[in-house]
């Protein structure tokens, strides 16, 4: 009783009262949008012709009809994408989590180090993506130049084959991002409890041991976080190969944001991008429940 | 009350009615206020009252600052015109005008490349300017008639030209001289060109680094396969045409340049014309816009020629940029005849902006000793009768994706030149139905 007490006393509508300003902001930017993006993908949509016909779920239906325009174009987009995310994810996971345990350790010019490694991540993607259009060139880039010198092979077409395209962008992404999860690892670092170490050490666990049975169960919570958003992040790419291969070969590295975008923002095909949106959407929303699933935090 | 539902009858009467004809009477007889009085005559004077004019184009790059300064040297001789720039990268920009019209935020006055035109036109981005162009008196015989022609859509004209951007052939002459080529006479026919290739091969240089991407892989395709006799479209706009035989010889010439040893494979983006300036490569079918870029490197020794004839006739590729007028929410008299004057101003200086790597599209302006002084632009401007732009069909921009795509997968020897082609088609076929319903 001492319970509901409490509850009348501060108001029913309290609680909501204080998500209500979060509430305006999401209703407006993400729910709404939302809503109308469906309406929109039930027709075809072009904002600027007073004549915008129901469509129905045909702008759905065409995606698994292997006969329509998009269908091929479509799947081939998303295949890119996701040979891009399966590639990158793990890399994004592993490397930043090396490196932020190599930064939370005390030495002389750490800060200047965790600066450094963050740094690229403030370069916007038109930087990155010119940068490395050159660095990757087959003929006159910096990395073939490099290759050459130490005897490797010097005329990999990294943007215009494949596998190497793929490896090409795969490396300047991990270049790229890092930094980001390396300092919400170094952040869930900081709050693994050092007694648990000590205590660890006491019993006679090697550093092996400790990192495997102390550092990576405190980090547990973390590292569903960053999966999570490494894969949403690797499935959203578009500025890497829309800048460095522009979907070269062919359009074997255009990916499903990259095709939408085109539908949708040059083709003024509004309809048609939104339903492919939703499609990628959906399929991200089932990736990353499973991703929860399979990292929750076991009591 | 929406423009196109004038006919041509209607707009002459209106502006018989108006005197001094003034043609943006009659564009804003659509918002009620056409009685008000003329302010402006013939297009050359703007006599109302002060006005502000938003003018918003794509010009990043060194054509930029020629443009504004352009455009202040305008500021300064019009007390009642105050004109401001805005310049967005042309992808955003493309995104930004029409919803900036949804919204009744558009500018007075843009720039659009000709290409764009028709899907501007058809998605009620632009207004028809037939009767500005008859206020200023422009006609055919004012502008170079390729470019003049592609600026109609269903018999309306919506853009008036600036410029012309073609593609050109340029040569570098040192490593012809190295190679024992008269550095001062490029090849001009499909026999020499082959001929100059192999001399360079000879000497251990790739002549022509072929590019597989779109700048400027699928400008050379376009323009080879009008010399082919090829088209992108069949005559009636209706079905691709690029898949044909004219197509395919264009693509396999390409090809072969790689396949013969010519050319580098797998060549990334630009690589091209990095080859041409470090002295690399001797050829370089490249824009006019690349001549500031290429008279800025130091040391490099180069010169300029229309692309040669490779196939049955001369042709090469060219875009342009037009003056477009935005629809507006609520038109407003002195606006319009302000944008009037402001057009034909910029349009009779233009040998200003020629400095920028451009051809002036009027022909008074090409005709003027201060644009035969420009060497390398004149050069190209002698290519003007050979030139072909894009089609003028709304949502022609669709369609080039595909083309882009077997291109690339053509020179990247991944595919027959026409198999990529035809597969091209058969998607291209697609599409130009879909649009046909879409925009009618």
């Amino acid at each position: 009783m001492a319970e509901r007490n409490r509850t009348r006393h501060t108001g029913r509508f309290t609680p909501y009262l204080f998500l209500a300003p979060y509430l305006l902001l999401f209703g407006t930017f993400v729910a709404a949008p939302i809503v109308f993006g469906v309406w929109i993908s039930l027709h075809e949509w072009d904002y600027m012709l007073p004549n915008k016909p129901w469509a129905g779920l045909s702008n759905y239906t065409d995606l698994f009809d292997p006969d329509s325009l998009d269908f091929d174009d479509f799947w081939q987009s998303m295949r890119a994408t996701g040979i891009f995310t399966v590639a990158s994810v793990p890399f994004l996971v592993v490397i930043p989590l090396g490196i932020a345990l190599l930064l939370h350790r005390r030495f002389p010019g750490r800060n200047l180090f965790r600066a450094l490694y963050f740094a690229p991540y403030v370069l916007g993607v038109a930087v990155v993506g010119l940068l490395w259009r050159y660095l990757l060139d087959p003929d006159v880039g910096a990395v073939n130049f490099v290759a050459g010198l130490i005897g490797l092979p010097d005329h990999t077409a990294w943007v215009n084959s494949l596998p190497w395209a793929w490896i090409g962008l795969v490396a300047m992404t991990v270049w790229w991002t890092l930094g980001f999860n390396a300092v919400i690892y170094l952040a869930g670092l900081q709050d693994v409890p050092a007694e648990l170490h000590e205590a660890a050490s006491i019993d006679g666990a090697g550093v092996w041991h400790r990192f495997w049975h102390v550092t990576l169960p405190g980090l547990r919570p973390v590292m569903a976080f960053v999966v999570t958003i490494t894969i949403l992040a690797s499935a959203n790419m578009f500025g890497q190969s829309y800048l460095v291969t522009d979907g070269s070969p062919g359009k074997d590295t255009r990916t499903a944001i990259m095709y939408i975008a085109q539908e949708g923002l040059r083709g003024f095909k509004m309809g048609n991008a939104a339903a492919m949106g939703f499609v990628l959407a959906l399929m991200l929303a089932v990736v990353s429940i499973l991703n929860f699933r399979l990292m929750r935090y076991k009591e | 009350m929406r423009l196109s539902t004038f006919g041509p009858l209607s707009r002459r009467g209106l502006l018989g009615l108006v005197a001094g004809g003034s043609a943006a009477m009659a564009l804003s007889a659509c918002g009620g206020s056409g009685e008000t009085a003329d302010n402006s005559h013939g297009g050359t004077t703007y006599n109302g009252p002060k006005v502000d004019l938003d003018f918003w184009n794509g010009f990043t790059g060194g054509d930029g600052p020629v443009m504004l300064k352009l455009v202040k040297r305008f500021n300064s001789e019009h007390d009642n015109i105050k004109v401001k720039m805005t310049t967005y990268k042309w992808e955003t920009y493309n995104e930004k005008v029409p919803a900036a019209v949804k919204s009744g935020k558009a500018p007075e006055v843009g720039i659009m490349h000709i290409d764009e035109l028709a899907t501007a036109a058809a998605r009620g981005v632009i207004l028809p300017l037939d009767d500005v162009a008859d206020a200023l008196h422009l006609a055919k015989k004012d502008f170079a008639a390729p470019v003049w022609d592609a600026g109609v859509y269903q018999k309306k004209r919506y853009g008036i030209p600036l410029d012309m951007h073609p593609l050109g052939m340029y040569y570098n002459k040192k490593v012809l001289d190295s190679a024992g080529l008269d550095a001062d006479k490029p090849p001009s026919n499909a026999d020499d060109y082959a001929d100059a290739l192999h001399a360079l091969k000879k000497h251990k240089i790739k002549g022509m680094w072929m590019t597989p991407f779109p700048f400027t892989g699928s400008q050379t395709f376009q323009s080879l396969l009008w010399q082919f006799n090829g088209d992108i479209l069949t005559s009636d706009n209706t079905r691709p045409d690029f898949a044909g035989d004219g197509g395919v010889k264009a693509l396999t010439w390409m090809v072969d340049v790689v396949k013969d040893g010519y050319s580098p494979k797998n060549i990334g983006q630009d690589a091209d014309a990095v080859a041409f300036q470090n002295d690399k490569t001797a050829f370089n079918w490249n824009g006019i816009w690349n001549i500031n870029t290429f008279a800025g490197v130091k040391g490099l020794d180069w010169g300029v020629a229309p692309l040669p004839q490779i196939g049955d006739r001369k042709a090469a590729w060219s875009n342009s940029h037009n003056f477009v007028l935005l629809k507006q929410l609520s038109p407003d008299t002195n606006k319009q005849a302000a944008s009037k004057v402001f057009v034909n101003w910029i349009s009779r200086k233009s040998v200003e902006w020629a400095k920028s790597g451009q051809i002036p599209a009027r022909t008074s302006v090409r005709e003027s000793k201060a644009f035969a002084a420009l060497k390398e632009q004149s050069i190209l401007a002698t290519q003007i009768k050979d030139l072909h732009f894009a089609p003028s069909l709304a949502g022609i921009g669709d369609v080039m994706p595909y083309i882009e795509t077997a291109v690339n997968e053509a020179v990247l020897l991944k595919k027959k030149p026409s198999d990529a082609l035809s597969d091209a088609a058969g998607k291209a076929a697609k599409v130009l139905k879909e649009n046909r319903e879409k925009y009618g």
